[in-house]
């Protein structure tokens, strides 16, 4: 049914740290591992030994250089680098779902995911047109459509001991730049995380309202700013060599159990 | 986008063969017999064609029957079933006029109206896409609908209004891609907001996710130099509408000449509608380039 | 209408099975979940693989390369039997032959080597995980000629770490995540440790702690550093000095854990006529002597109560002694390293020196804390509580890679001392076995004899100049010229010598090269195209000049290629191994961990581990320690040897599930179910020291006395700091004339100038360099390690080819855009290259990520695979020699002290090339070889379970 559900009863989603991940794309390849052998068609790959190999990734990191603009503190600030990990946003708005002439797509009305249903999907592509977020990926082999599932054969699979019942990409995130939880509940921890690191939407402008937040990263190069106030920290204790023994012989005086004696 | 022939075929022969029904259901030229079905052929033979090739980018299109289920939301499915009603609701007119001698004007006239809901719905696809600026403007379904119009006052050779339409088509075209190519600049989606990092400086996509190709890259990013752009334009242009407009005012005598002039005005606007429809494909720049680097 | 959506079975059975082993996609070594599942032939198989949860290194973690093993388990590259040459070496063509004759043709050739010179045999592992076995194994067949990777890798940081603290960064130690406040991390290549890194930078950002990266390139860790200084790659120490220059100026150092803790208040001796100048001032036992501050006289440094005098001095006759602290301060004080002295030199400015060095006072100082947790010391002393100091220091290889990485790491460590850091709470933490000084290490050995064992370890430490490995002649023992005067202290060995030498017969030829796991004529070579001339070179009398070359690897690597016989091993997932306390641990700062990898699925292939092959070559040949007396083989496979080899009575591989029921930690008889015990636990074992132990352990008792419980030491060994190395000091002397051995005369003036028992920095040899300015440097990719990657088709993907990054000022300059190519050259060589900008970069740095690029027909990879065509080696423009200085000698591009390569002191030009339309591939662009395996399938949809 590609209407959207009028309302969902909670708003499960991913909030990514772009102020901690590192890139390394362990979450890609667990999510290619997990989706590959497990929800619908498996994740194939085009010309896995050749050239221009190819294939389905339901999660990508990206990389960007910012470069920031010069200002009087910092009149030649370094360009900085930013990883940034995508996947499905699971958008409150989100157009993939009534773009769908099948109903294949859909959103849960009990958790908010996004989901294709791979039996009826025609693989017309016309959902991946739609999604500025580059979520979705029709699979070559077997001609439907992928995208995340948010992992929703493990968020309730009563196989899997509770703390495993989150995303395979949030479970294996070295830097746990990832986080799983309910973005509905304003008192959940990742609605506290976002409240408190000012969480971002991609592309708010398109009206998706997506689920999946952003914290971006926190301001960078700001030690020199601080040397003003830190320089009598670095006081020299003495200009000459000489100087610096006699402070040297002073500190040790102060020191626990050396009070007494002296250098010889 | 990619600039799929399925997609391109699919566009100009249905757009072609719909204008036409629309001309034959409002009864220019009120045909019958023998001469009534080659009309029909010919329609039919252009919406239905078009149609069928527009399954060849389908994944699973054995599963095709699906699309028509929802229609509440999806344009596509919308178009789905205009295209059928109007295919049998002409289908009906049609036979009534090729066998029986005789036409059912109502069913004539709901099948225009289908036929221009068709391509209208068709352009609805397109037009609804936020994620393409250089669609999601008023002008896309204005550009399909007068070209299906302009193709089936050709077709249907009705010499007073074809002029006509081709000058209007034309001057839709120019607006088109004059409008076009403002669009995703107007539209205020960019790589800063793409990633939420605007604010702080400047952004350059610096490492791809993959080396490695992906669907994304393949269907959504294709980039098309700007000479080959003007090179295309002239052609499509000069093909589809100007051409065709001098075959049809060409001051000739004689039926044979005239009729030669006007089916060579017809291959000429069907070659330059297919150079446009590549060009709003090729150039129609997709958001997720953003991510990429690309526009 | 009401809102319709399918049924989805939220809870789909995961797996039949988990099988618990230990990831070797790199040298990581996670704890991996491997899940089982039935597939349509009714056969078990890998369906998915995830971290587990309770192992120590990764705690249920796992990076791209961990997940994406199953890929590499069952990659087409995959070698499927032994074979035999059959082409010219460096074709690829080969015959499949049994084990059998396999184990006949390397017992045939290696038995008259061991009769009659075992020398004759160089016998190297490249990225091994189990050295402590192959070096038994060398030392039992009694070549003196076995090492490891460590010496291309990062012996600088390894030597460095252990002749000044007793343990270095990586497997020796780790910041404490928990409590430091600010971290800052060093050099390029961010691949050692890395999920341990990746875990405690989030665990430290969640916190809101301070991350500086010093780093050329701001990629991976450093993009998610809060400071980044793009420093000139060389120059670290450089810029380490500056802020100890600060930091001493400003009285900003630990002074009560200098006197305690270091070397810094001891006596050296100061009369430049004394043979023992510079030498410690020592009791008669040897014991380092100090000024007591209690009593202002001589005292042993161990003394009950003594009060170490930094400032302390003692003329002994006429001999002038003054504390280590005191030369520290005449050195280091001095403006010549002011950070106005260093600034332009390092590329970071004066004022960010500054910054740097008060936020690590203000950190280290101001923010101080106690955990209160009493502790008693090797003096008897005890302590209340444990002083934190919560500024932790973490450093990659490249700082290392360098001519002068040694000094480098020694200054950095002394940076660390000085704050008082090390092994307090926030600070840096050893992993057991570590802390260990130096002086618990072995020394090198290297005496053969004919047909019997070396006479102890190759490996080890040297103390001075007695030590080193030169024959009676004075000429190198070793192929590699380890531990000789051109690299006093090259721990680790120098494989990338290895073929060099041997193929210029410096110090001697050998006979038989045999390798493991080593892609040394490719991306693991300096010199690329050089070493494949001298694999393949041949005598007058058309003899190959190296004349058997013995290999074994899983994969058809590029190496495999020149190989007269091939030994082919599993992958992870069907062997057995261990990871070790006599190897390179994986223990984490709190607790002793080994770990073992087993069959979680039986080879489908004519294949075996390479340490049961070893095993077994060792059986036939009835080697001694693999031999019981009556003549019968000890073990007849690795696992065998795993449970029951005991180093020292009750000590073995696995220190877990000892004794007869498992019951005994570390020491204890052998269990012949302990590995069966180790797949129970997880395939893991750890033991956690005791909370009163956890900091401070050099001088801990409660520690000292856990380790040789553990068995780690056999009794309790605590040390001091070595801010100022005596053993450097001991090379100075000889080569200042002192004792007996003396370096050759050539050696003389370097040995002076870089063997400081003090860290300093010195620019390395530009000789030949004149034009080339621009650095160039390699690093690894978080998700591909070395040439491994490449084969596994979700990995290659992700990194299928390599540009070279090009800062953005070198980009205009050169009129460069991404996309063009550029020839990049240097004093050994050229390439012609694509090119990407980057402006997170030292502006007079390029680099790519190393060994992406492949030759074609290598790795089961078609001959178009980007890898070959786009990718490229930045090895070809590097020489293991440095240009010749026309005195006719061969000087190794390496640290003249420990013999580290110096792959980052690579100096370049860059220019921009033509068109890429007429240029359809990286250059230098080598013929294909011929795979023995074919390559791998075209589409991939992989699934197990059905």
């Amino acid at each position: 049914m590609t209407q959207l559900p009028t309302h969902t009863d909670r708003k499960m989603g991913l909030v990514i740290d772009l102020d901690t991940c590192v890139g390394c794309h362990a979450c890609v390849i667990s999510c290619k591992g997990w989706n590959t052998e497990n929800y619908g068609a498996p994740l194939s790959d085009q010309n896995a030994y050749g050239s221009d190999p190819s294939g389905t990734f339901l999660n990508r990191v990206h990389s960007y250089e910012v470069q920031p603009s010069p200002c009087s503190s910092q009149p030649d600030p370094a360009a900085q680098l930013v990883h940034f990990p995508k996947s499905c946003l699971h958008c409150e708005d989100a157009p993939c779902v009534t773009v769908c002439p099948t109903g294949a797509s859909y959103k849960r009305v009990e958790d908010g995911i996004v989901l294709v249903n791979e039996d009826h999907c025609i693989g017309c592509g016309l959902c991946a047109w739609s999604c500025p977020y580059g979520a979705r990926e029709l699979d070559q082999a077997a001609g439907v459509m992928k995208k995340c599932t948010l992992c929703v054969d493990r968020i309730y699979n009563e196989n899997l001991p509770e703390v495993d019942r989150v995303p395979s990409c949030v479970r294996t995130c070295p830097a746990g730049a990832r986080h799983f939880g309910d973005l509905g509940d304003p008192d959940s921890d990742v609605s506290k995380l976002v409240a408190e690191r000012g969480g971002m939407d991609l592309m708010p402008e398109l009206g998706t309202k997506p689920v999946n937040k952003y914290l971006p990263p926190r301001p960078k190069d700001q030690i020199d700013d601080q040397i003003d106030v830190l320089a009598p920290l670095l006081t020299p204790v003495a200009e000459e060599p000489k100087g610096f023994l006699g402070w040297l012989d002073k500190a040790l005086d102060k020191l626990p159990g050396h009070s007494e004696g002296g250098s010889n | 986008m990619h600039p799929a022939p399925s997609v391109i075929i699919f566009t100009t022969l249905s757009g072609l063969g719909f204008g036409l029904l629309t001309f034959l259901g409002l009864g220019k030229p009120a045909v019958t017999g023998w001469v009534a079905f080659v009309f029909y052929a010919l329609a039919f033979g252009f919406a239905v064609g078009g149609l069928l090739a527009s399954t060849f980018h389908l994944g699973r299109p054995e599963r095709a029957w699906r699309a028509f289920t929802q229609w509440k939301t999806s344009w596509l499915s919308r178009e789905g079933i205009c295209a059928v009603a109007a295919l049998l609701i002409m289908g009906l007119f049609a036979f009534g006029a090729v066998f029986l001698d005789t036409h059912w004007w109502i069913l004539g006239w709901i099948g225009a109206a289908l036929s221009l809901a068709t391509v209208f719905t068709t352009s609805m696809i397109y037009t609804q896409l936020k994620t393409i600026p250089r669609w999601n403007m008023p002008l896309t379904p204005v550009m399909f609908l007068t070209f299906s119009l302009t193709g089936g006052a050709l077709l249907a050779g009705a010499e007073a209004l074809a002029p006509w339409f081709l000058a209007i088509a034309g001057a839709v075209q120019l607006a088109y891609w004059a409008k076009g190519d403002q669009a995703f600049a107007a539209s205020g989606t960019d790589i800063g907001t793409a990633t939420g990092l605007g604010d702080r400086g400047s952004v350059r996509a610096f490492e791809p996710p993959h080396t490695g190709s992906n669907y994304l890259l393949r269907e959504f990013v294709h980039e098309v130099g700007r000479k080959h752009v003007m090179k295309l334009r002239a052609i499509a242009i000069t093909l589809g509408f100007a051409l065709p407009l001098i075959c049809l005012i060409l001051p000739v005598e004689g039926f044979m000449a005239k009729h030669l002039l006007a089916g060579l005005a017809v291959l000429l606007h069907i070659a330059g509608v297919a150079a446009s429809r590549w060009l709003f494909f090729a150039q129609a720049e997709h958001v997720v380039g953003l991510y990429y680097g690309k526009r | 209408m009401t809102f319709q959506q399918p049924e989805v079975n939220t809870s789909p059975p995961v797996s039949e099975e988990i099988r618990q082993t230990t990831c070797y996609m790199c040298a990581c070594r996670c704890g991996i979940n491997v899940h089982m599942k039935t597939d349509e032939a009714g056969k078990k198989r890998v369906a998915y693989i995830e971290g587990n949860r309770d192992h120590p290194v990764n705690k249920g973690v796992l990076c791209a390369k961990g997940s994406a093993g199953i890929m590499q388990h069952n990659a087409p590259s995959r070698l499927r039997a032994p074979m035999k040459r059959v082409g010219p070496r460096g074709s690829g063509k080969f015959e499949e032959i049994s084990w059998d004759e396999a184990l006949d043709i390397a017992a045939g050739w290696l038995e008259p080597i061991r009769k009659d010179n075992p020398e004759k045999l160089a016998f190297f592992t490249g990225r091994d995980q189990s050295q402590s076995f192959t070096s038994f194994w060398a030392q039992n067949f009694g070549t003196c000629n076995y090492a490891a990777h460590g010496g291309f890798c990062s012996v600088n940081m390894a030597t460095a770490g252990i002749y000044t603290m007793g343990g270095a960064f990586w497997e020796f130690g780790q910041p404490d995540w928990d409590h430091t406040k600010l971290f800052m991390l060093f050099g390029v290549a961010e691949d050692h440790d890395s999920n341990p890194i990746k875990m405690g930078i989030g665990k430290i950002k969640a916190r809101g702690a301070r991350v500086i990266g010093v780093n050329p390139i701001r990629s991976g860790y450093n993009a998610v550093a809060d400071d980044w200084v793009g420093i000139t790659p060389g120059t670290d120490g450089l810029f380490i000095l500056a802020l100890v220059h600060v930091l001493m100026k400003a009285g900003k150092i630990d002074l009560e854990y200098l006197a305690q803790f270091t070397n810094a208040p001891v006596l050296v001796n100061q009369d430049p006529d004394s043979p023992d100048y510079g030498l410690f001032l020592r009791d008669d036992h040897g014991a380092p002597l100090v000024i007591n501050r209690a009593t202002g006289k001589l005292a042993p440094f161990d003394m009950k109560g003594v009060r170490p005098d930094l400032g302390g001095a003692f003329q002994m006759g006429d001999i002038t002694h003054v504390s280590v602290f005191q030369l520290m301060a005449q050195r280091y004080l001095s403006d010549e390293y002011a950070p106005e002295a260093v600034a332009e030199r390092c590329g970071v400015p004066a004022k960010r020196i500054r910054a740097i060095a008060a936020e690590l006072a203000r950190v280290a100082f101001d923010e101080a804390f106690e955990i209160e947790r009493e502790w008693t010391d090797f003096r008897g002393e005890t302590h209340k509580t444990m002083k934190g100091r919560p500024v932790a220091m973490h450093s990659m290889r490249g700082v290392s890679a360098h001519a002068n990485g040694f000094q480098t790491c020694r200054a950095l460590h002394v940076l660390q001392i000085l704050l008082g850091t090390v092994e307090a709470p926030g600070g840096f933490h050893f992993k057991p076995p570590y802390p260990k000084p130096v002086s618990a290490h072995p020394a090198p050995h290297c005496r053969v004899t004919p047909n019997k064992p070396l006479d102890g370890p190759h490996l080890g430490f040297v103390h001075g100049p007695e030590h080193l490995a030169l024959k009676t002649d004075g000429s190198p023992a070793r192929i590699d010229k380890a531990f000789t005067w051109e690299n006093p202290m090259s721990s680790h060995g120098l494989m990338h010598m290895v073929i060099s030498n041997a193929h210029a017969g410096d110090p001697y030829k050998i006979d038989t090269l045999f390798m493991y796991m080593a892609n040394m004529s490719w991306n693991s070579s300096m010199n690329t195209r050089g070493v494949m001339e001298m694999l393949t070179d041949t005598d007058d009398n058309g003899d190959y000049v190296i004349p058997r070359i013995i290999y074994s690897d899983a994969y058809s690597s590029e190496m495999v290629a020149y190989a007269d016989l091939i030994l082919p091993d599993t992958t992870y997932l069907e062997r057995h191994d261990c990871i070790s306390l006599l190897d390179r641990p994986i223990c984490e700062a709190d607790g002793a961990a080994d770990a073992i990898r087993w069959p979680v699925v039986e080879p489908d292939r004519d294949v075996r581990g390479f340490q049961t092959v070893l095993v077994q070559l060792a059986n036939k040949m009835k080697l001694p320690g693999f031999t019981h007396e009556d003549g019968s083989a000890k073990w007849q496979d690795y696992a065998d040897y795993i449970v029951n080899h005991e180093r020292k009575p009750g000590i073995g591989p696995l220190a877990g599930f000892r004794g007869e029921d498992g019951s005994k930690v570390g020491r204890g008889e052998v269990n012949p179910k302990q590995l069966d015990q180790y797949i129970e636990n997880g395939g893991f074992f750890v033991e956690h020291i005791p909370e009163e132990a956890q900091y401070f352990k050099p001088w801990n008792m409660a520690y000292q006395d856990w380790a040789v419980n553990l068995g780690l030491y056999d009794s309790p060994q605590p040390y001091l700091f070595q801010l100022y190395v005596e053993p450097l000091r001991k090379f100075q002397l000889a080569a200042e004339g002192h004792g007996e051995r003396q370096p050759p005369e050539h050696l003389r003036e370097r040995i002076k100038e870089t063997m400081d028992p003090l860290p300093i920095w010195y620019e390395t040899d530009q000789h030949g360099n004149e034009g080339y300015t621009v650095n160039a440097l390699t690093q690894r990719p978080m998700a591909m390690y070395h040439s491994w990657g490449t084969q596994n088709a979700w990995l290659r993907q992700i990194h299928g080819r390599n540009p070279l990054y090009v800062p953005t000022k070198l980009m205009r300059e050169n009129g460069l855009s991404d996309g063009d190519w550029a020839r990049v050259t240097s004093p050994h060589g050229e390439i012609t290259v694509p090119v990407m900008e980057m402006a997170a970069l030292n502006d007079n740095t390029v680099w790519t990520w190393n060994a992406i690029g492949k030759r074609k027909g290598a790795w089961a990879l078609e001959e178009d695979a980007p890898e070959a065509t786009k990718g490229f080696l930045l090895n070809h423009l590097i020489h293991e020699l440095l240009p010749p200085k026309g005195d006719g000698l061969r000087w190794a591009n390496s640290d003249p002290i420990t013999g580290q390569a110096a792959w980052f002191d690579l100096k370049v030009k860059i220019e921009k090339a033509a068109a890429p339309d007429d240029l359809a591939e990286s250059q230098p662009a080598m013929p294909a070889q011929t795979s023995p395996v074919g390559t791998g399938p075209k589409d991939m949809a992989w699934k197990v379970g059905k």
